[in-house]
């Protein structure tokens, strides 16, 4: 330190007591200067603004004592302390940590909650929280008018917990100044502000009181409004501020983005939503003297469709059917295939093999014809590669509650039969794939049912998936055939869903295909299991089966 | 006893004979007594349920016996979905099992539940994967989701589950016996709430949850070093294992190659016990999993010994991994304290 009051420049002017202390006070660190004792002797004007309680002669309040330097908190102030020793006394050098400034946390909160979620009602309860919480009393969005001429509002209010949504008649709405043309996205040169006086009760929760200030906003879309925003100030509170105007119009803009960010998405996933529902598995039927039990898994992580199918097509029924209708008399009978691909393309593709089914099958009911048609159809399709694997069963019922199933394979895992024993057998129907070669080859075969007895059609994607205990081996037909064995006596339902869980643990989290099951019991009654022990864990074992 | 209690008995034997429409002749016929649902629901259903779990820990019950009758009571809970329709009164919620959970029948309840309050509630089933539940937020923006979750080796794919849902700004209620028992891995693993049972969550929900509840609560110390290891190297760690175990267990030289996949299966779940451990720093999650792992076993006439080799083994093959060691030390002691027991202590009669 330089020049200070005891300068050895005799004969130059010297600071005097006085400019110590202004020089002190001029400073924006807070100076405290004590003695050992902790009593304060010295304290500059920054200082006793950090901590009024500081006076000379009185203590130094112990929260701003820490051993070293450190940061403490005190009255409400983030302060960090500097000590030094000063001769025989001590000094604190105290500096204020800036709080962040309102507006930065209004922006970091709007980054934050804005663009969460792609709903557009969330969207809006995101917008009129944050407005309420850092600009005004109340805050509501209006979206744009549905074409019933009613409006959907949401509103947020200070201190009470969550946003409140309805709709009113567009007219009723319209009532807030300014509401018309804010909807379509016009602004007048008020900025905004509108008068206050003029305010409908419905803006306004119950027992609000009188409104003070107005501002009413357009949020701006994708060339379309995306509704539009009131900001609600009560009478005893300062107006709208230029601070507040500024926050005002980045919350409408940001607001206006997300709600339209948002629309965009809930028009696009109701098309996909409708584009799709041909293409989901179906919800099983209740069928004559029989179950069914079906599991279908995407290897899409976002997507529930895939190109592994199944579908049931009953027999038709009413009016116009018979001989002389030219429909075919056929019992029930189910499918599962898998086409070439994986996601939405290959569910297209799927999607059109169901229906051409469904439409060869009001002439035809014979498997390996249907398969034949089915063919030709897949082999003048425009699209490249379009093959096909594909079990089709028809399913008979006959006498003793037995279940007569014509299978007819098409390059396709053979199905397995779980007979009443317990023993699982693999169904010896072979053939070619569809959709590569003029000519199929297709060698069917019929299978007896006895009552509980089960067949089970399943894709690839059960048996090819990787995983197990070292990662890095295929779950197998042989594991399939094993699991199959352990589910006897289990309703249909349990019995695919038990596959379907035992094969997604092989995987344990990995790279997955695209998985279909798709089981029919012979007994329209579930099968007593009362019976049945525990022939499951063999007492052989050391590690008996340890979860449930 | 009540009558809900004498239905329990004759509910537990139909479902047990896989009687499907017994089962819901009754749940239906008590709903038409004037029984609520929601008891129906909670004290016979669920009830029944609850002994299914101990009948089957004590080998009383077959795997196939058991799958069964949680089929017959997924029936029943449906046929009383059926058969009482309330009007949607409150906001929407999501109920979801979580990502490889396959126990979907509590969480199922706790949907029916919810919606016999008042909700409108969409349930998506067993084993949801985070991906499928978040798009399903995004296009139907319901007010809360209630996670499901009941194997404790499940945490930390919930953990990343809630942490999305709570990211798109929907308050997640976690429920389901992995969370403990006293719900404490549901508030580490970041869940706005959490309720021992399906009522208590209704009425935990009733009071509503902010949606975007105070942004970081400070960084969440969960997984580590080790924690990463042992799912990177799980598949090398087993086949470790799995070699000593083969030196020194002699009768495993005459295995077939299946009871070796199940001995593997088997060390796999002990494996995936311990990095969940691992992963909330929880030893009552390992030694819970090592005594009821004996009390199965010994209802099997498997000594718990096996499981005290089984734990040694993995002690020596983690040599570098010193949690991981200590939650192994426990864990023998819990074995080893389980191990006198001749009869089983999980046997109902």
């Amino acid at each position: 330190m330089r020049g200070a009051t005891g300068s050895a420049n005799a004969g130059a002017a010297r600071a005097t007591p006085g400019d110590v202390a202004a020089l002190l006070d001029g400073s924006d660190e807070g100076i405290v200067l004590c003695d050992a004792g902790g009593v304060v002797l010295l304290a500059n004007a920054a200082a006793v603004r950090m901590a009024p309680e500081i006076v000379p002669g009185g203590p130094v309040p112990s929260e701003l004592c820490p051993a070293g330097s450190d940061t403490v908190t005190y009255g409400g102030r983030v302060i960090r302390v500097r000590t030094e020793a000063v001769g025989d006394h001590r000094a604190l050098y105290l500096s204020e940590v800036p709080s962040l400034p309102r507006r930065t946390e209004f922006l970091l909160e709007a980054a934050r909650r804005l663009f969460a979620s792609l709903h557009p009602r969330r969207c809006a309860r995101a917008a009129v929280d944050l407005g309420a919480e850092f600009l005004c009393d109340v805050a509501v969005v209006v979206l744009p008018p549905a074409t019933n001429r009613r409006v959907e509002w949401v509103r947020a209010a200070a201190g009470r917990p969550a946003p409140e949504e309805g709709v009113l008649p567009l007219a009723t709405a319209l009532q807030v100044p300014g509401l018309n043309d804010a909807l379509a996205g016009l602004t007048h040169g008020s900025g905004g502000r509108q008068d206050a006086g003029a305010v409908p009760d419905w803006l306004l929760p119950d027992g609000f009181g009188p409104a003070g200030d107005l501002l009413v906003f357009p949020l701006p879309g994708n060339s379309v409004p995306a509704g539009a925003m009131a900001l609600v100030r009560r009478a005893d509170r300062p107006p709208f501020d230029e601070e507040a105007l500024a926050m005002a119009r980045d919350l409408a803009s940001r607001a206006g983005a997300a709600l339209s960010a948002a629309m965009l998405f809930r028009e696009q996933s109701a098309i996909n939503t409708i584009l799709i529902d041909g293409l989901l598995p179906p919800d099983l039927p209740e069928v004559e003297g029989m179950r069914l039990g079906g599991r279908l898994r995407s290897s899409q992580q976002a997507g529930a469709v895939g190109g592994d199918f199944y579908d049931v097509y009953l027999p038709e029924t009413g009016a116009g059917h018979g001989i002389e209708s030219g429909i075919v008399e056929r019992p029930p009978l189910i499918i599962l295939g898998d086409v070439c691909g994986k996601g939405a393309r290959a569910a297209v593709l799927a999607g059109q093999v169901r229906q051409s089914l469904r439409a060869l099958l009001l002439l035809e009911s014979r498997p390996v014809r249907l398969l034949q048609l089915l063919n030709r159809s897949l082999l003048a399709s425009p699209a490249p590669n379009s093959y096909v694997t594909l079990i089709l069963a028809a399913l008979r019922e006959a006498p003793g509650e037995h279940v007569l199933v014509d299978l007819a394979v098409a390059g396709h895992p053979a199905p397995l039969v779980l007979r009443g024993d317990g023993t699982v057998e693999e169904v010896p129907a072979r053939g070619s794939l569809l959709g590569a070669l003029k000519k199929t080859v297709l060698r069917p075969v019929t299978v007896d049912l006895a009552p509980g007895e089960v067949c089970l059609l399943y894709s690839d994607g059960i048996t090819e998936a990787f995983g197990g205990p070292t990662g890095r081996e295929m779950f197998g037909e042989e594991r399939l055939k094993d699991a199959l064995a352990t589910c006897r006596g289990m309703p249909v339902d349990a019995l695919v869903e038990r596959l379907e869980q035992i094969s997604s643990e092989w995987l344990a989290g990995g790279q997955q295909d695209d998985r279909a099951l798709l089981a029919v019991r012979a007994g329209g009654q579930e099968p007593a299991t009362g019976t049945t022990t525990g022939a499951t864990t063999g007492a052989t074992m050391v590690w008996a089966e340890t979860t449930g | 006893m009540t009558g809900v209690e004498s239905a329990v008995e004759r509910y537990l034997k139909l479902i047990g004979e896989a009687d499907e429409y017994g089962a819901i002749d009754l749940v239906v016929g008590l709903i038409d007594e004037g029984v609520p649902a929601e008891d129906v629901l909670l004290r016979v259903v669920a009830a029944g349920q609850r002994r299914v779990g101990e009948l089957w820990a004590a080998n009383d019950w077959s795997v196939a016996r058991e799958h069964g009758a949680t089929a017959v009571s997924e029936r029943a809970v449906a046929a009383i979905a059926g058969r009482v329709r309330p009007t949607p009164t409150r906001g929407r919620v999501t109920v979801a099992c979580a990502d490889g959970e396959y126990h979907a029948l509590p969480t199922r309840m706790l949907a029916e539940v919810l919606r016999l309050r008042g909700w409108r509630v969409d349930f998506l089933g067993a084993s949801v994967p985070g991906p499928h539940l978040i798009t399903h937020l995004h296009q139907t923006g319901p007010d809360v989701v209630a996670l499901g979750c009941m194997i404790a080796t499940r945490l930390p794919r919930a953990h990343a589950t809630i942490a999305a849902c709570r990211a798109v700004g929907v308050p997640v209620l976690a429920g389901g016996a992995a969370f403990g028992p006293d719900g404490r891995f549901a508030r580490l693993l970041g869940a706005d709430a959490w309720a021992p049972t399906a009522d208590a969550a209704a009425d935990r929900l009733a009071a509503g949850l902010p949606s975007f509840a105070a942004g970081s609560d400070g960084e969440v110390h969960l997984g580590d070093e080790e924690y990463g290891y042992l799912t990177r190297h799980r598949a090398d760690v087993l086949a470790r294992v799995l070699d000593l175990l083969r030196e020194s267990y002699a009768p495993m030289g005459g295995y077939s190659e299946r009871q070796l996949e199940h001995t593997a299966e088997d060390l796999g779940h002990i494996a995936d016990f311990l990095a969940a451990a691992l992963y909330v720093h929880d030893t009552s999650l390992f030694t819970d999993f090592v005594t009821w792992t004996c009390e199965v076993l010994t209802a099997r006439k498997v000594p718990a010994a096996s499981v005290v080799l089984g734990l040694r083994l993995f002690r020596d093959v983690l040599a570098d991994c010193p949690r991981a060691r200590a939650l192994l030390a426990e864990g023998i002691e819990a074995a080893t304290a389980a191990r006198p027991s001749g009869d089983s202590p999980a046997r109902v009669t």
